[in-house]
């Protein structure tokens, strides 16, 4: 159907874009791989030459590493399941005929458009501060010692956390996933007597498959990179520093660019084998 | 929902959704509750939830400590320059692999998709370093370029997905009228085109406008966003809770009400059209 001049054209209007994205892309990703073979320290010598794999040996050694991994996959891996599974049944719940729908959409919704650095703090210290915060003095109120929640519960503390402040997105997808579900097809399922639980296995869930799909991709995405929720919380202490976080701590904070880059590197491929995984998913919905 | 439903049912649905909806929602409401209440009502014990004096003594305090109006206008520049920017580059991208598809447009769209993937702190000292060479640090350009490269594959899909749903057929029999290029883009095109660019717009707003890696790490005074601006309580004034609470709800208020207002675009905006 296209023409060859509109393929050209085609191809102008895409350049900008695509040019962009290259640079924005390989630029750092190169300096990164530079710095990641060197031994770079700005406030202690500079840049002292080549020092093969070091970095990427130090980086993996370092004690710091395994837990960082662990702690990255827990909370990705925790707040995916926690917002999926709470996302679907809240879905459901939301198509169901209500009075004021709309008005319960919007609080449900809500979350979604509070900045990380609001969230967190408000959950830090209006929650789960352990004098004044709400959880201590609902624990009181049933005669509980209150909880140190960011220092002796991080890990489920910042979980829950970022759990609020994705539910929102999951539901309003799957909430959409829903609505577009034949009702037909339900109602016939009913009339034949299938019971609640196997209409949901065998006909929303199926359904929804696709959906849930997205959520994860995209969630994945936003998940990994989860920074400023830690940073005005624990500040990586408690068992808290994902791998994200401890790169940035070595960045940063003790300015060892070298061995930084290492663990960016790392931390790209990690991302890359997910992505990897996630883009065959989305290239196949493409084509439908 | 052809089927008939007793009220009894429709009952309970209502108040067992209110109740779930007021449990997620309720932080933010104590939040603003919070904001209004003096610091020693802030922390009372019991908690204090409609019964108190309201003032709106924290906010005064807030706005004059803090130079509130320079970080919200940070926050506006940032996200709003991001946006338009990014539009301006997405538009002409995401048309032409709409209309124009080629065997690789697929591949072009989920190679960007995986730029998105590209964790941040990886290449944190790179940019760093490129945006002091640059004299970029801690200047609003600076984020309105970053803001922009990082929402960019969203932008163009989103569009795409826009575009794609617009009928090559109408654009036809308009040629057939003897329809001209410009008429085209101008009164066909452009109509059809408006509510996806318009959602798209929206939601990279939100996007840019609560982002908190590249605002908090390459800001320090001037340019530095909202969400700098809330990062700054975290110690110790953070457990003044009152204005804690008033810096946080000028800081979401203006999103909360443009998230809000356009919900159902959004709903529709954020699936990618990919769930429909």
């Amino acid at each position: 159907m296209a023409t060859k001049a509109s393929r050209s054209a085609a191809r102008l209007m895409m350049a900008p874009a695509v040019i962009l994205l290259l640079g924005w892309m390989l630029v750092p990703l190169i300096m990164t791989l530079w710095f990641s073979f060197r031994t770079y320290l700005p406030l202690r010598g500079g840049d002292q030459g080549w020092t093969g794999f070091d970095n990427y040996v130090r980086f993996v050694t370092s004690s710091a590493f395994w837990p960082a991994v662990l702690t990255t996959l827990t909370i990705v891996l925790s707040v995916l399941i926690i917002t999926v599974a709470l996302g679907v049944l809240l879905a459901l719940l939301l198509d169901k005929p209500m009075w004021g729908q709309g008005i319960v959409r919007i609080l449900v919704i809500a979350p979604f458009f509070v900045m990380p650095t609001v969230s967190a703090l408000v959950w830090k210290n209006m929650f789960m501060d352990p004098v004044n915060g709400l959880f201590a003095h609902l624990w009181r109120f049933f005669g509980a010692e209150p909880v140190s929640w960011l220092s002796d519960a991080a890990m489920p503390a910042i979980i829950m956390i970022v759990s609020w402040q994705w539910l929102p997105f999951a539901t309003l997808i799957l909430l959409t996933a829903i609505q577009s579900l034949d009702s037909e097809q339900l109602e016939a399922a009913e009339m034949d007597g299938a019971p609640t639980l196997k209409r949901f296995y065998h006909i929303i869930l199926p359904h929804l498959s696709r959906a849930i799909t997205i959520v994860i991709l995209i969630q994945t995405i936003f998940l990994l990179a989860v920074f400023a929720e830690i940073f005005v919380t624990t500040g990586g202490a408690f068992g808290t520093r994902t791998l994200s976080y401890l790169i940035f701590q070595r960045v940063l904070e003790s300015q060892n660019i070298g061995l930084g880059s290492a663990g960016g590197v790392y931390a790209i491929i990690l991302a890359n084998i997910v992505a990897i995984f996630l883009m065959r998913i989305v290239g196949k919905n493409l084509d439908n | 929902m052809a089927r008939a439903i007793t009220p009894r049912r429709k009952l309970m649905n209502t108040g067992f959704a209110w109740a779930v909806g007021l449990l997620i929602f309720f932080p933010i409401l104590w939040t603003i509750l919070t904001s209004f209440k003096t610091e020693a009502q802030a922390i009372a014990s019991p908690p204090i939830f409609l019964n108190f004096d309201w003032t709106m003594e924290n906010y005064s305090i807030v706005m004059e400590r803090s130079n509130y109006a320079r970080f919200l206008w940070n926050s506006v520049i940032i996200a709003g320059g991001s946006t338009i920017l990014g539009l301006i580059i997405a538009v002409p991208a995401a048309w032409s692999m709409a209309f124009v598809p080629s065997k690789r447009t697929k591949d072009i769209l989920l190679w960007m998709l995986s730029t998105k993937m590209l964790p941040a702190v990886g290449v944190l000292y790179p940019i760093y370093l490129l945006f002091i060479q640059l004299g970029l640090l801690d200047s609003r350009a600076g984020l309105v370029i970053v803001m922009m490269l990082i929402n960019l594959p969203i932008i163009v899909w989103m569009l795409y997905t826009y575009f794609r749903e617009i009928p090559v057929e109408i654009l036809e029999a308009a040629r057939m009228d003897g329809a001209t290029l410009r008429e085209e883009v101008l009164y066909i095109l452009t109509p059809m085109a408006i509510p996806g660019i318009a959602s798209t717009m929206l939601l990279n707003f939100i996007l840019a406008w609560n982002e908190a890696f590249w605002t908090l790490n390459l800001t320090a005074v001037n340019a530095a966003p909202l969400t700098a601006f809330i990062a700054s309580y975290s110690s110790p004034e953070g457990l003044f809770f009152a204005k804690l609470s008033a810096a946080s709800t000028m800081a979401i208020a203006p999103i909360l009400i443009l998230g809000w207002f356009s919900q159902k675009q959004l709903v529709r905006g954020l699936t990618f059209g990919a769930v429909k």
